[in-house]
């Protein structure tokens, strides 16, 4: 059997060539015990893209979303001609047009089990889809003043039907709809100011941020407000779950992906068995953590079930944060900012790890690879760079877009990177 | 025209003459053959009036038709009401911010202007800029006493179309060299490091990276 890959640690410096070489930097008593910390990594490891492999046109407006499926099967993207796409991952090929929406389609979020796509437009609709026929399921979800800003499913382990997503818009309120119903199931006001961001807790907790600069707690089951976060200079922009990428990918695991990407298989029960699992196992011990980042220029660590003060501020950046990022392990904390860097935090503490800089204008999006250890960017310079996480550095510099870069997603099973942005164009990158 | 309603008052009182109503419908169905007559046989300044004032009249009447054609069903009003979709499309998180603002471009404008005059951060590749008369075209005397200096010779590379005939040469305006004289535009050069050691013939490939400009002027006859 291939051994673990493990990454060791002394007072927090990786020891990287030799524990000697390590200690030489750091003041250490030779009489004390020294305590080697191990961290395990992910056993597959997700190889940097490097090539374009295909620009799929087919959107008559820039393309504001992209979204890989999270066994990575099906990549969905929507626009602002109001339509929805889904392309073929196997020929890179357009699969389905799916007309419906009759405004720009701001949001668009996979269920845990990659059966259904819920699109949300600037009209305060959403639509969900089936990504196998291309077809409308079920009805339109309406009863939003304002556009939709975030839309956020319930875990797998949950509820492994996949039944309620949780959608947060411009005019404040948080609604969660039924969607074999199709109707609205419970309404969550209390935002003064748009709620910008939105994420289902895989304790039963929902999570939304608002330009109001707090963030608020709920209780998913019956909608009632737990907590407020308060503690933000200016609106909140972006939030994170430290257990973000297990309940996006469900009961997927991104070390068992095969080359050709399959639908989940097996009953309910071990789907939902399999995606606790994994949700327990990125979680840890702890509750889960929540990072938030903000117009004033800072991020917060909150521990959110259990305390309404922060557990650290992350200062740093120099212009407002765009959108902040646990790695798949939950170890690093990345945050992408108009200041043109990408800032790397510990996952646990807080603390400052480093900077990636490299980008010529703002950053608009990140995402993360499945083993944690890359990064890609996409910016509004037109460019994606793939930074090495553990070296900070710059891996791949992937140009080859005509203009602004607003979306960007890495397929869970790794091998595939999407990227849409204002050029109406959406490049798939591969190895 | 009375001024006041006697005259209806009187027929209200006695009644109208027994072959009025039929006088009047046949009065009034003459009046298409009437006005006709007086148009054809109106001339010079009276006529072009009545000419002007009938056609203004039935411009409006065209207009009045059409409107009421394009009578105001329920499709219409739901096409009237569908939005056009903004173009500009932009992700949610840009959503509530403005983009640069006026200032800040200008501002940027100036110290880009700032930054080649000192000229920082400048690299060794040909410019692409506006070309003046002087550079390109050049003056050719004519005339017994080669006092005429109203013909000009191009000296930069024209596209010319495929029908493209010279005007006669005793009224040419641009004299347009037949080497210089191209259809297409040959496939892109990578850009050259020593330009001064090109050679008579390759310095013509040079120009044509340069052929934006003044394709405008040569587009007229001359």
């Amino acid at each position: 059997e291939d051994p673990l890959p493990l990454a060791f640690f002394v007072h927090d410096a990786e020891i990287v060539s030799s524990l000697g070489k390590t200690l030489e930097s750091q003041a250490v008593e030779t009489e004390k015990v020294l305590d080697i910390i191990y961290q395990p990594q992910a056993v597959f490891r997700v190889r940097a893209v490097t090539r374009c492999t295909s620009s799929l046109d087919g959107h008559s407006e820039a393309v504001i979303s992209v979204a890989f499926s999270p066994t990575g099967k099906y990549l969905a993207s929507g626009s602002g001609d109001t339509t929805v796409r889904f392309w073929d991952l196997s020929t890179e090929t357009p699969h389905f047009t799916c007309k419906g929406h009759r405004h720009w389609v701001l949001s668009i979020s996979w269920s845990p089990d990659g059966k259904k796509l819920a699109s949300g437009c600037k009209n305060g609709q959403i639509l969900l889809w089936d990504p196998s026929t291309g077809k409308q399921v079920g009805r339109t979800l309406a009863g939003h003043s304002k556009w939709i800003t975030g839309l956020s499913w319930e875990p797998l382990h949950a509820n492994p039907e996949c039944r309620y997503v949780a959608s947060s818009s411009k005019d404040g309120s948080v609604r969660i709809w039924d969607t074999t119903a199709g109707r609205c199931e419970r309404i969550l006001t209390g935002h003064t100011q748009s709620v910008t961001c939105l994420r289902w807790g895989g304790d039963g907790l929902l999570y939304s941020a608002s330009q109001d600069r707090t963030i608020k707690v709920w209780r998913a089951h019956d909608g009632v407000l737990c907590r407020t976060l308060q503690g933000h200079g200016h609106w909140v922009n972006t939030m994170a779950l430290s257990t973000d990428y297990a309940l996006r990918t469900g009961a997927f695991e991104p070390a068992e992906a095969s080359v050709n990407a399959q639908d989940l298989q097996g009953s309910l029960q071990e789907l939902k068995e399999r995606a606790l699992s994994r949700y327990n196992l990125v979680r840890g011990h702890g509750p889960e953590r929540l990072v938030s980042g903000s117009d004033d220029f800072t991020l917060f660590l909150w521990s959110p079930a259990e305390d309404k003060k922060p557990l650290t501020r992350m200062t740093g950046h120099q212009a407002l944060i765009n959108q902040v990022l646990f790695s798949p392990d939950s170890r690093i904390v990345a945050s992408a900012s108009f200041d043109k860097s990408i800032k790397l935090w510990d996952g646990r503490t807080g603390k400052y790890l480093g900077s990636l800089r490299g980008h010529v204008a703002a950053v608009y999006q990140i995402a993360w690879s499945a083993d944690s250890r890359l990064l890609v960017s996409g910016s509004s310079d037109s460019t994606l760079k793939v930074w090495d996480v553990k070296a900070q550095k710059l891996a791949m510099d992937l140009p080859g877009h005509a203009d602004e870069v607003y979306a960007v997603d890495w397929s869970p099973d790794g091998q595939r990177v999407a990227s849409g942005g204002k050029d109406k164009c959406l490049r798939i990158w591969r190895r | 025209m009375p001024w006041n309603k006697y005259i209806e008052l009187r027929c209200k009182h006695y009644g109208y003459c027994l072959d009025y109503h039929e006088e009047k419908r046949k009065k009034e169905s003459r009046e298409a053959h009437k006005c006709s007559k007086k148009a054809k046989k109106m001339i010079s300044l009276k006529a072009k009036l009545y000419h002007k004032q009938g056609h203004a009249e039935k411009i409006q009447m065209k207009k009045t038709i059409k409107m009421h054609e394009k009578r105001n069903t329920n499709k219409q009003k739901q096409k009237k009401n569908a939005e056009k979709i903004p173009q500009g499309a932009v992700p949610a998180c840009l959503l509530d911010r403005e983009g640069q603002s006026q200032a800040k471009v200008l501002s940027n404008m100036i110290k880009q202007k700032r930054k080649e005059k000192a000229g920082k951060g400048e690299v060794p590749l040909p410019k692409v800029r506006a070309y003046g008369e002087t550079e390109v075209l050049k003056v050719i005397r004519t005339g017994k006493r080669k006092k005429a200096a109203w013909k000009r010779l191009v000296t930069n590379v024209c596209f010319v179309g495929d029908g493209f005939t010279r005007i006669p040469p005793k009224y040419e305006r641009f004299i347009r060299p037949m080497g210089l004289r191209f259809k297409k535009n040959p496939p892109a050069l990578p850009p050259l490091l020593h330009p001064l050691h090109l050679s008579g013939f390759l310095s013509i490939f040079y120009s044509v990276l340069r052929y934006h400009i003044f394709l405008e002027a040569f587009s007229d006859v001359s």
